[in-house]
């Protein structure tokens, strides 16, 4: 079954590369002329495989027979597809299938370039290449979209042809959800059809349809103050004014609730979809005159061909309701102005569009100040990563030295730091270099300064001092990952290295770094992301300080010298005049910082493009 | 214990998928040089024994030189490329010994300040003129330490038994079975993963006042938040399950067993490794965790976890009476920790290797 597993992948890859879309196929192989691809059927619902055949006749052209639904004629357009580019010629494509510039040279021609026109060759290619890389990814976008539209015409499609061809319980069954199932004694599904329909149409009635109308607005009555005579003891007859102040709309519940109501109408459609699907399965068995499964089999396959189901409900339960839905509702909030003036509550906030993203970019100090705190933001994630990175390495190179006693001691001495929590060391350290603190201190004593050095309170002492401090902070990290990955760099190398006159210096440049960035490749760029939302170094060592009165307050909160986009975002939410608007904005905008560097790194990687270098 | 031994506690790790760990022995014992060594063994290709004499146990240089054609030359060669190995170890062993000192300094200087009776603010030395108790007395009497360890203790547990269930279920589902939005959900969870955690609290914070669970009620709040979104870092632990041979699978399922049994009863057991690393993990979280604590606590000092709450005993206002206070509670809290982490220290590596290797 591997085998043929395998083959399926390799042959059905898509002349762009793509072989995500075709993983639900099962087995795949290859007689002769013939194609025989077992698709598990669209849904394999009822556990039946659906068999395939594509073969390309004499004259050209191809014969499909099987099932028709859509996964098989994706199966065929894909197939189709590859046959044509196979006819067309093989283009130079790298691992990824990312079209790659013809080379101007020939592999011999380039051989016989000197070292530097290697390099500005390697660099000119580069270069060539980024226009490719960008009609890659933007090809495969425009596929996705493509997809999209394509598998929606076809489900409509299939709705259609299932109510024409379908027996009256199926119709009926687009109305009421799961009778077809009742019917056919299938009660677990049609059960739980019934009970999701009924809680939908409740909630959409009686709570939903409330806060959709209102969804548009975000509300527009904030308060109703009215005014009513009130005995002030009963029965005393003396009356008195008493104002009363009613709360009408609140725009985060509007906003939420609102969201959630259209995450369930979404769900929903998705779901009557599924019963669609039900009842074309079961006309099929009516006409076929096969077993339906028993209510047991559906309930056993929860732990058994369906327990994927099963294991993910809660994970990604969790998921949706804590991380997705949160976000999403936090970019909504960018394009409203929600803030300490606007909260929702006592003053509406409403839908302000672009206006946020407008302020952040172009308007006077929260602009500098954003250029300034951005342009930091990724020159500390590149000073903490590199020099963690090549610091811990050559720690861990100098203890795995030949020669060197208690190699053991070094690294348990390392490993400790890790052990305690990183807030202890760094609020120590902190008071350690404080302008009264210990180091300070010894300083003058030793009398090596006069005054205290501001190692926190000048701008850019304090941006030598947080990297400084998140080196020893990641060193014994670097130090633990790089020694299994030095030990096994095969000392060959090294050896025959040496034998041609190299010294010390070349064979880490030649042999040890290029090494070492293949297989951490990946590491270093989450570590490079991870640096850029590197709350607790910055925070705990200068809560972002020291403060730039010149950029002025954002929600309350004066970001400084140090501060990241991660604690300006932090500071702006639990500032005294906390500006959720922006925080929303400035939390996008780390997003895209971080997708786009995540993107372009992670396919010009030497993991991706030399794979065969190191095997 | 030789270096040998304690090289082979610290690394030799149980499971297969970390062979590289064990293919190289990096620690010979002393004189003994292998001809295939990086460092100091070049002498040794020039003598025509090497070839036949690969465990040569004891290795002089001066005995191979005769059998060298010109001894003189050689010999001076090899005399100063020992005595520059010598010299080169020496400065490393010097710069070890530095590197030492000041990675475990500021440990010991919070070890010796919360011993400090004299004074509680922040001075400009570190060894104790009084030196006594009184810090931690103060630190369980006058401080809500106790209140926050023992909150940050259950929150340790609970983090560390819900979220092994859900990093193990989604490690497992999308590691081991193949179905229709599989790459859906890890595409899903890849893009919602670089938003920045932190954004997500906004809207958090509200839902947890609504049920009052912020401010003093706080921890169990954040236990919530901890576990419930925990499923997004099932990486290192798909990375682990992707390693173990399909053949197992296939052999329980011509046996009869269901998906739930070879999950139970042949995957996690051969899961330790990772499966440890996923619960010290989930463990240790709430006790680094600054930035949601202190947010959800919202000021509320019964709320906080110890992290908040240490933090908060040097914020401006509270140093000059409580620094010592917090050097004790950070021993109090780094004993603990810093034992269990010993005791499961490879494992920890095995995780963290084996993350940033798969990336």
């Amino acid at each position: 079954m591997k085998d043929k597993e395998k083959k399926l992948l390799f042959d059905v890859t898509s002349p762009s590369g793509e072989v995500t879309s075709m993983e639900y196929l099962f087995a795949y192989e290859y007689e002769g002329e013939e194609y025989h691809a077992l698709t598990p059927g669209g849904e394999a619902e009822d556990g039946s495989w659906d068999v395939a055949i594509c073969s390309k006749q004499a004259d050209g052209s191809f014969l499909y027979a099987g099932a028709s639904d859509d996964v098989f004629e994706e199966f065929c357009r894909q197939f189709e597809a590859r046959e044509e580019a196979s006819a067309a010629g093989p283009a130079r494509r790298n691992s990824n299938g990312m079209r790659i510039p013809k080379s101007t040279l020939a592999d011999l021609d380039y051989l016989e370039l000197s070292k530097g026109r290697k390099f500005l060759y390697k660099l000119k290619m580069f270069f060539l290449s980024i226009p490719y890389w960008f009609a890659w990814k933007f090809g495969i976008l425009g596929r996705y979209i493509a997809d999209f539209f394509v598998k929606l015409g076809y489900n409509i499609r299939d709705i259609w042809t299932t109510f024409q061809h379908g027996s009256w319980r199926t119709r009926l069954s687009y109305l009421v959800m799961g009778f077809n199932n009742a019917w056919h004694g299938q009660w677990v599904r049609a059960l739980a059809f019934f009970i999701l329909e009924v809680a939908f149409i409740l909630y959409m009635i009686f709570i939903g349809s409330y806060w959709l109308a209102k969804f548009g607005t975000l509300g527009e009555v904030a308060t109703i103050t009215s005014v009513t005579q009130v005995e002030v003891i009963p029965g005393s007859g003396i009356f008195e004014d008493v104002t009363v102040v009613e709360h009408v709309d609140n725009s985060f519940k509007i906003l939420l609730y609102g969201l959630i109501s259209i995450a369930l109408i979404v769900a929903f459609v998705y779901t009557w979809r599924l019963n669609v699907k039900q009842c074309m399965l079961i006309d099929q068995i009516e006409r076929s005159g096969k077993k339906f499964k028993s209510n047991k089999d559906d309930l056993h396959s929860l732990i058994d061909n369906q327990f994927h189901k099963t294991l993910l409900a809660l994970p990604i339960f969790g998921m949706t309701m804590f991380t997705i839905l949160p976000i999403i509702f936090m970019i909504l909030v960018a394009f409203t102005n929600y803030d300490y003036n606007h909260d929702g509550y006592n003053n509406l906030f409403s839908w302000v569009g672009f206006e946020n993203f407008n302020e952040l970019f172009t308007i006077g100090d929260i602009s500098v100040a954003f250029g300034e705190i951005l342009a930091w933001t990724l020159v500390w994630a590149l000073f903490a990563t590199f020099s963690c990175y090549f610091l811990g390495m050559f720690v861990a190179m100098m203890i795995n030295k030949k020669g060197i006693h208690l190699k053991k001691l070094w690294r348990t001495m390392l490993v400790i730091t890790i052990a305690v929590p990183q807030f202890i060391s760094l609020l120590y350290v902190s008071n350690l270099f404080a302008d009264n603190g210990v180091i300070n201190a010894w300083l003058q004593k030793w009398g090596w300064t006069d005054s205290y050095v501001p190692f926190w309170s000048n701008g850019w002492i304090a941006k030598v001092m947080v990297i400084v401090v998140n080196i020893w902070v990641g060193i014994p990290y670097l130090m633990l990952i790089t020694t299994g990955i030095l030990m096994n760099i095969p000392d060959d190398l090294y050896e025959s290295s040496k034998m041609d006159g190299a010294n010390g210096f070349q064979q880490f440049s030649k042999i040890t770094l290029p090494y070492m960035l293949f297989v951490t490749g990946p590491y270093l760029l989450t570590s490079f992301t991870g640096n850029i939302n590197n709350f607790n170094v910055i925070y705990l060592l200068t809560q972002g300080g020291p403060d730039r009165y010149d950029w002025g307050q954002v929600g309350g909160y004066i970001a400084g010298d140090t501060t990241i986009l991660i604690t300006w975002l932090y500071g702006i939410t639990t500032g005294s005049e906390a500006d959720y608007k922006m925080a929303a904005v400035i939390g996008i905008l780390i997003f895209l910082v971080v997708t786009i560097i995540s993107l372009v790194v992670y396919n010009f990687l030497p993991s991706n493009r030399r794979e065969d270098d190191y095997s | 214990m030789t270096d040998e031994e304690m090289d082979r506690l610290e690394l030799d790790i149980e499971n297969d998928n970390t062979e590289f760990l064990t293919d190289v022995d990096i620690d010979t014992p002393a004189g003994y040089v292998s001809p295939f060594a990086s460092q100091g063994s070049d002498d040794l290709m020039f003598s025509d024994e090497s070839a036949g004499n690969v465990a040569a146990p004891v290795y002089t240089g001066e005995t191979k030189i005769e059998h060298l054609a010109d001894p003189g030359v050689e010999g001076k060669t090899h005399m100063s490329q020992k005595a520059k190995n010598t010299v080169v170890n020496t400065i490393i062993h010097i710069v070890l010994v530095i590197i030492c000192v000041v990675w475990i300094l500021p440990f010991v200087g919070i070890v010796l300040e919360s011993f400090r009776c004299e004074s509680t603010g922040p001075v400009g030395y570190i060894i104790p003129q009084q030196w006594g108790f009184d810090n931690y007395v103060r630190l369980f009497t006058e401080t809500k330490f106790g209140t926050w360890f023992l909150d940050t203790f259950i929150m340790g547990i609970c983090t560390a038994v819900v979220q092994t269930v859900f990093v193990m279920f989604t490690a497992y589902a999308l590691s081991r079975n193949r179905f229709k939005g599989r790459k859906f959900i890890m595409n899903l969870i890849l893009v919602f993963g670089m938003f920045p955690g932190f954004l997500t609290l906004i809207l958090l914070y509200t839902w947890m006042s609504d049920w009052n669970l912020t401010m003093a009620n706080a921890p169990w709040g954040l236990i919530i938040i901890y576990v419930a979104s925990s499923g997004m870092g099932y990486y290192i632990a798909k990375g682990f399950f992707d390693t173990i041979s399909h053949s197992l699978d296939e052999a329980a399922k011509i046996d009869g067993a269901s998906q739930l049994q070879i999950f139970w009863k042949i995957i996690l057991p051969l899961s330790k490794p990772t499966l440890i690393y996923t619960i010290l993990m989930g463990f240790m979280a709430p006790w680094g965790d600054f930035v949601t604590a202190s947010f959800m606590a919202n000021g509320a000092s019964s709320g906080y976890n110890v992290a908040a709450g240490l933090q908060w005993l040097i914020s401006d206002t509270m140093k000059n009476d409580y620094y010592t206070t917090f050097c004790a509670g950070g021993v109090v809290v780094a004993v603990p920790i810093t034992i269990l982490f010993l005791f499961l220290q490879k494992y920890y590596v095995a995780g963290v290797t084996g993350g940033a290797v798969k990336g």
